[in-house]
C-alpha cells in the first residue's frame, strides 16, 4: 500500500472530474429501472445517494435509506464484466475479392475505464476473469485492449447484502487488492462530517488523488474504518465452507441433490448471465445481401440446451447435468483449471434466480449428507 | 428481375403482420427483390409465378379442411419450407377455440352461422407437413426473417436461438422484472428473437414467441404465484397466441391446479 489519505464529500465529486479529465469513461452504479445497474457517471450526484437495496433468493428491491448514503447498497445484476467481456461483438468482418476472401478485425473501443464504487467481491471478479481471458495461453485480445489501462476506485462495503458470502471466499467486504484507491465511508457524527477514508494501492492511484483536496487521516478516521469492515464480516449471515469443497463436489457427481435442485431450476441462464466470472459465449455467422460476412460473439450460457450441442445432440440433456455442470465447474473444475475458486460470493446468482436457488445451500445439503454417511459408515 | 432462388409467401388464417414484416424490411427489400425472385406473393405484387418454388414463406394456422388442401400442395411446391409467427408455429390466438365448442362461437359471432365451415380445432402447419425452419413470435420479427432469408441464400444455417428471453434481457442489461418487481413475467419459459422488448419497456414478457427449448413452466410456476398474480391471470398469461402450445397449455393447467389448491 502506498499510504492513506481522507476526502469529504465534495471530494467525490472532485475524484470523479479527475478521472474524466485524465480521459477516463468512469463506470459505476446508478438506479436505473429499479435496480443499481453500471453505467457512465459524470458526477457524484449521479449515484444512488440516500438508496439501499433489500436482497433475498429471487427478491430485489430498492428502498430509501435515512442517510445520506453514497454506497449504501451492495452489488445490482450487472457486473463489470460487461464492460471488459462485452456481451455482444462484431469480431471481423469477411468480404469477398475475386480470387479468395479477405478478412478484416473489427476496431476495439478500447478508451480507458475508471471503475468508480467497485466492490471487493467485483475487483476479485475482474481478476478472476483476468486469469481466464487475458493471461491464459490464448490470451483474447479485445479483453485485454479494455482491460489493460483500467482504473480502480474501489469501495468497502460497510453494510453486506443478505445473499452477500464474500467472506467465505475471502473476497472481501474490504477490498484487499487489485484497485487503485480504494474508499470506505465515513457517514458524519458529531463533529465530523461525512468522509471517505481512502487507501491508495498504486502510484497511479496516488497521482490521480494528488489532483484532488485530501488531508491525512486521523486516527480515528482509520480506527473507524478497521472497525466497519470487522462489523461487515460480522453482520454477513451468509455463508460457504470452502474447506475441501473441490473434492466434495468432484466426488459426489450422482449426489440426489443435484436431481432436488434440478427440478425447481427454470434453466433460465439468469445466474451465469449475472455471474461476475461466467464467461462462455458463442459464435454467429451473419451474412449480408452483398455476400460479406461477419463473426459475431455473444454471450452464452451452460444452462441453455443449446449451449453444449454437437452433432446428434447436446452433451448435457438434462438440468441436473447441467445445474451440475455449472456448479462443480464454477467451485471445483475452474480450481484446477485457473488456480483460483470461480466464485467470489458476490450473491447475485441467488438474488437473481427466479425460482431464488442458493448455491450456498445447495453445497451445505450435500455436505451435510456426506458427512452424516461418513459418520454413519464409520460407526458400522 | 433476378435470377435468384424464387420466393412464394402463402397465407393461412392469420392477419397477415408476419408477412408484412417483410415489406417492412424497408432499407432491405429492394435489395432482397434483386437476390430472389418473388414468384407468389400477393401483398406485395399482383403478378404470381405458379410453382415449384425454392423457399416458401408460410403464415397462418389451418383452420378449415380446404386451407389443408393447399397446404399439402404449397409443401409440395417448396423445397424448403418455413413457418413465420405464432398462427403457423403454434395455432395462434384463434386456437383458443380449441378448448371451446366451435359451433356454439359460430353462432355467437356470425350473423349466419350457416356460412361458416371451419374445423374444430387450429392447428399449427407442422401437424400437416414437414417444416423446415420455424420463426416464432407475434408478429415475427423482421431482423430474424431477413436473416433466415440471408441464411437460405448463402446456404448456411439460420441464427435462430431456441434460448429464453432472459438472455436478451441480460445481454441488454434489463433488469428483471420478474426478481426487482414482482412482474408476472413469461421469459424465463419463453423462446427468445424478440431482442426482450416488452421487459425492456418494464413490462413482463407474454409469451409471444411460444415455447423456449426447456420451457420449463413447472419450475416457474412458484416463482410466478408468488409474484402475487392470481390463478386465472396466470392461466390468461400463458392463453395468448401461442395458447395451444403444450408447454404453455401445461402452464395454464399448473396456473389453475396452484388456483385450486389456495
Amino acid at each position: 500500500m502506498n499510504g492513506d489519505a481522507v476526502l469529504e464529500l465534495t471530494g467525490l465529486d472532485a475524484l470523479i472530474a479527475a478521472l474524466i479529465a485524465r480521459g477516463y469513461r468512469v463506470i459505476g452504479p446508478r438506479v436505473q429501472d429499479g435496480a443499481i445497474v453500471l453505467d457512465e457517471l459524470q458526477h457524484a450526484a449521479d449515484l444512488p445517494v440516500g438508496v439501499k437495496d433489500e436482497q433475498s433468493p429471487g427478491r430485489y428491491r430498492l428502498a430509501p435509506r435515512s442517510d445520506n448514503a453514497h454506497f449504501g447498497y451492495v452489488v445490482g445484476p450487472h457486473a463489470y464484466k460487461r464492460v471488459f467481456h462485452v456481451p455482444v461483438e462484431t469480431l471481423f468482418r469477411v468480404r469477398r475479392d475475386g480470387r479468395g476472401f479477405e478478412v478484416t478485425e473489427t476496431p476495439v473501443d478500447a478508451r480507458p475505464v475508471a471503475l468508480f464504487g467497485a466492490r471487493a467481491c467485483d475487483v476479485a471478479a475482474t481478476t478472476v476473469q483476468d486469469r481466464v481471458l487475458a493471461e491464459g495461453a490464448h490470451p483474447d485480445p479485445r479483453y485485454v485492449a479494455r482491460r489493460k489501462d483500467a482504473f480502480v476506485v474501489a469501495v468497502a462495503c460497510n453494510e453486506p447484502g443478505a445473499t452477500c458470502f464474500c467472506a467465505s471466499m475471502n473476497t472481501g467486504p474490504r477490498p484487499a487488492d487489485g484497485f487503485d484507491l480504494s474508499l470506505t465511508e465515513l457517514l458524519p457524527e458529531p463533529g465530523v462530517p461525512h468522509r471517505f477514508y481512502v487507501e491508495v494501492g498504486t502510484e497511479r492511484g496516488r497521482a490521480v488523488l494528488d489532483e484532488v483536496a485530501h488531508a491525512l487521516p486521523s486516527d480515528e478516521d482509520r480506527r473507524r474504518a478497521r472497525a466497519l469492515a470487522d462489523a461487515a464480516v460480522a453482520s454477513m449471515d451468509k455463508h460457504l465452507e470452502t474447506r475441501h469443497l473441490r473434492d466434495l463436489l468432484i466426488d459426489n457427481p450422482e449426489h440426489p441433490r443435484w436431481r432436488a435442485v434440478a427440478e425447481r431450476c427454470i434453466t433460465c441462464t439468469s445466474c451465469t448471465l449475472v455471474c461476475p466470472t461466467c464467461f462462455c459465449s458463442s459464435m454467429d455467422d451473419v451474412t449480408s445481401l452483398e455476400g460479406e460476412a461477419e463473426r459475431v460473439r455473444r454471450w452464452d450460457s451452460c444452462f441453455t440446451r443449446s449451449y453444449s450441442y454437437m452433432h446428434g445432440g447436446p452433451a448435457r440433456p438434462s438440468v441436473e447435468a447441467r445445474y451440475r455442470h455449472w456448479l462443480t465447474h464454477k467451485l471445483a473444475g475452474w480450481i484446477d483449471q485457473f488456480g483460483s475458486s470461480g466464485c467470489v460470493g458476490c450473491g447475485r446468482c441467488i438474488t437473481w434466480c427466479p425460482a431464488g436457488i442458493d448455491l450456498t445451500e445447495e453445497v451445505a445439503a450435500i455436505r451435510a449428507d456426506v458427512k452424516a454417511a461418513r459418520g454413519a459408515s464409520k460407526e458400522a | 428481375m433476378s435470377n435468384g432462388p424464387s420466393l412464394g409467401v402463402f397465407k393461412f388464417a392469420s392477419c397477415d403482420g408476419c408477412q408484412l414484416s417483410l415489406l417492412d424490411c424497408e432499407d432491405e427489400i429492394l435489395a432482397v427483390a434483386k437476390a430472389v425472385r418473388i414468384a407468389n406473393f400477393p401483398e406485395a405484387s399482383r403478378a404470381v409465378v405458379e410453382g415449384p418454388y425454392d423457399v416458401a414463406l408460410v403464415e397462418g394456422s389451418v383452420t378449415t379442411a380446404h386451407d389443408l388442401q393447399r397446404l399439402l400442395r404449397v409443401r409440395q411446391e417448396s423445397r424448403v419450407l418455413v413457418t413465420i409467427g405464432a398462427c403457423a408455429t403454434a395455432g395462434g390466438i384463434q386456437a383458443l377455440r380449441n378448448a371451446a365448442d366451435v359451433a356454439e362461437y359460430t353462432r355467437v359471432v356470425y350473423a349466419h352461422p350457416e356460412y361458416i365451415n371451419t374445423l374444430e380445432r387450429s392447428t399449427p402447419i407442422a401437424e400437416h407437413v414437414k417444416v423446415d425452419y420455424e420463426l416464432r413470435g407475434c408478429p415475427v420479427n423482421k431482423r430474424q426473417l431477413l436473416d433466415v432469408l440471408l441464411a437460405l441464400l448463402h446456404g448456411r444455417k439460420p441464427d435462430i436461438h431456441p434460448h429464453p428471453v432472459c438472455v436478451e434481457c441480460k445481454m441488454a442489461g434489463t433488469t428483471c422484472v420478474l426478481v426487482a418487481n414482482g412482474t408476472p413475467c413469461l421469459g424465463p419459459v419463453t423462446h427468445a428473437g424478440c431482442g426482450a422488448l416488452c421487459p425492456s419497456y418494464a413490462r413482463g414478457c407474454f409469451g409471444c414467441y411460444g415455447p423456449a427449448e426447456d420451457a420449463r413452466v413447472g419450475a416457474l410456476a412458484g416463482p410466478l404465484a408468488a409474484s402475487g398474480a392470481k390463478p386465472d391471470e396466470l392461466v390468461r398469461l400463458y392463453s395468448t397466441f401461442n395458447v395451444a402450445a403444450p408447454a404453455f397449455q401445461e402452464g395454464q393447467r399448473l396456473a389453475r391446479e396452484g388456483g385450486a389448491s389456495k
